[in-house]
């Protein structure tokens, strides 16, 4: 089974999550940008995030055999601090980079005028270079929150087939469809989805254009939740071929409208020793490669 | 460092490599480097750096190294627009850099680079940082640990630019090896195979001075 999470934030995970999740399927993450439990106080705290997920997070990532892109953005929290705004003027060259496969996460927290001005921003942002973008659903309010979202969508210069809009529940599942997005799915131990609601929505609503995710970060979450979903959805009676659009293939064409998708990723190489995040290797490893 | 890394060979050999429409791509990328060299272009983003940052999706992540360091090379950056580039860019936009800088760079300007490369724990940045610059400017104790590095993160030792050279009649390499090789004994593990191929190349030559640290750190002192 091959499993793409198109929504979990690695920075947050050790290197046993990457060895689980490659032993669960998993063959390529998307991580898309957002807080990080602590407020940031200057653009500089998001260079230097940025540019750990386009380095050292991809270069972890390999390591366990995964292919590791991302996405770039202010995130709707951190724009109400004027502190935090000028990440909107740098985010251009960043959003050039090779690994970065759509604007996001953007969209709305407590829907404030500072939010409607970065998401408009990020959205054109996105169709100027030529990327798709990745938008969340508020965790508070969130109806009246998606409706203003694809307002703001439908205002703005990026077909709403370029749009992913996640965290997405039975309540505003069928206006985000009717919206003609993609749709996410985030799997949680205790809020957002869990595996069998996600088995009966996709009974109710269909696989197209749907993506499912762990959204795992620093909060109580669980990265192998993709795997579990594709469990479920074997045990409900769905084929390997439905489980393989879901966990698959839809992902891969979201991401894949940026066109920078890279997915070969080789085998994980042998264990070395020594000063590196794979440290810690059996004593009977061989040593250097 | 086994690639080539003139401009004529990596030229060459993407020439052999890219398809259409890689190949145009490239050629105009080229074009607008060498236009760059000519009349700076001033605005936040010049053209030809544009370039620099897409030729994976242009080329292929298995060419993008050798188009990166061909568009260094033909814009003949200077230290400042290195140290930027490096500073603004990815994984393996810092690599190219890394891999550029003995065509570039004649004197030790551009040191800083390769010592944050070498306080990384990316091994594909370590690998570059050892090259050929490296060896003509990393003083002796960073050039030192440098090696160690290699060594403790599985780099393979192959990778080290004039190796031979500078470690022959290195005492104080030899000894920092040998507490590695101890360490490593003590600890029930195995001792890495690059170590004592690298512990051999330490001995003096038959008609130096046992302990002389090579023609390029005279001074035999760690700084």
């Amino acid at each position: 089974m091959r499993i793409f999470d198109p929504h979990i934030h690695m920075t947050s995970r050790t290197t046993d999550d990457y060895q689980a999740m490659y032993l669960s399927g998993v063959r390529a993450v998307v991580e898309p940008s957002f807080w990080l439990g602590q407020p940031r106080t200057s653009p500089e705290s998001f260079y230097d995030y940025f540019d750990a997920l386009l380095g050292w997070e991809p270069f972890r990532a390999a390591q366990y055999g995964i292919a590791h892109h991302c996405t770039l953005a202010l995130n709707p929290k951190e724009a109400n601090d004027p502190r935090c705004t000028p990440v909107l003027d740098a985010l251009p060259r960043y959003l050039m980079k090779d690994n970065v496969v759509a604007v996001g996460e953007i969209g709305y927290d407590s829907m404030t005028p500072a939010e409607d001005t970065a998401l408009a921003v990020q959205l054109q942002l996105a169709a100027d270079h030529d990327l798709p973008a990745m938008v969340h659903t508020p965790h508070r309010d969130k109806l009246a929150g998606l409706r203003r979202t694809i307002d703001v969508v439908r205002e703005s210069a990026l077909a709403p087939d370029r749009v992913l809009l996640d965290h997405l529940n039975e309540t505003t599942v069928k206006e985000a469809k009717d919206s003609g997005a993609w749709l996410g799915f985030s799997v949680y131990p205790d809020t957002k989805m869990d595996e069998d609601r996600m088995v009966t929505l996709l009974k109710e609503h269909g696989p197209e254009k749907v993506l499912v995710n762990s959204a795992a970060d620093w909060g109580k979450s669980d990265p192998l939740k993709t795997r579990k979903v594709a469990d479920a959805l074997l045990k409900a009676g769905f084929d390997d071929d439905f489980v393989d659009l879901v966990l698959w293939r839809n992902p891969v064409a979201f991401y894949g409208l940026s066109g920078r998708l890279v997915l070969d990723v080789p085998e994980p190489a042998p264990e070395h020793e020594g000063n590196t995040i794979l440290r810690g290797a059996p004593k009977s490893a061989p040593d250097g490669r | 460092m086994t690639e080539p890394s003139a401009p004529t060979d990596l030229r060459a050999q993407l020439d052999q490599h890219l398809e259409e429409p890689a190949r145009t791509w490239l050629d105009q990328a080229l074009t607008e480097a060498a236009a760059h060299r000519e009349s700076a272009d001033t605005r936040p983003l010049p053209l030809w750096e544009r370039r620099f940052a897409e030729a994976g999706r242009r080329c292929g992540a298995e060419h993008a190294d050798s188009v990166r360091v061909l568009l260094l090379h033909t814009a003949l950056a200077d230290p400042e627009t290195l140290n930027r580039m490096y500073a603004q860019g990815t994984g393996v936009e810092r690599r190219a850099v890394l891999d550029a800088l003995p065509e570039l760079v004649a004197d030790a300007t551009a040191l800083p680079l390769v010592e944050d490369a070498l306080r990384t724990n990316d091994t594909r940045l370590v690998a570059a940082a050892v090259g050929p610059y490296a060896a003509r400017h990393l003083d002796a104790h960073g050039w030192r640990h440098a090696v160690l590095k290699c060594l403790f993160t599985g780099v393979p030792v192959d990778a080290v630019a004039g190796l031979a050279r500078r470690a022959r009649g290195d005492a104080e390499l030899a000894r920092m090896l040998g507490d590695y090789g101890h360490e490593r004994t003590a600890a029930g593990r195995p001792v890495p195979e690059d170590l004592s191929r690298v512990l051999a190349l330490t001995a003096p030559t038959t008609d130096g001075p046992a302990g002389a640290t090579g023609p390029h750190s005279p001074s035999g002192k760690e700084s």
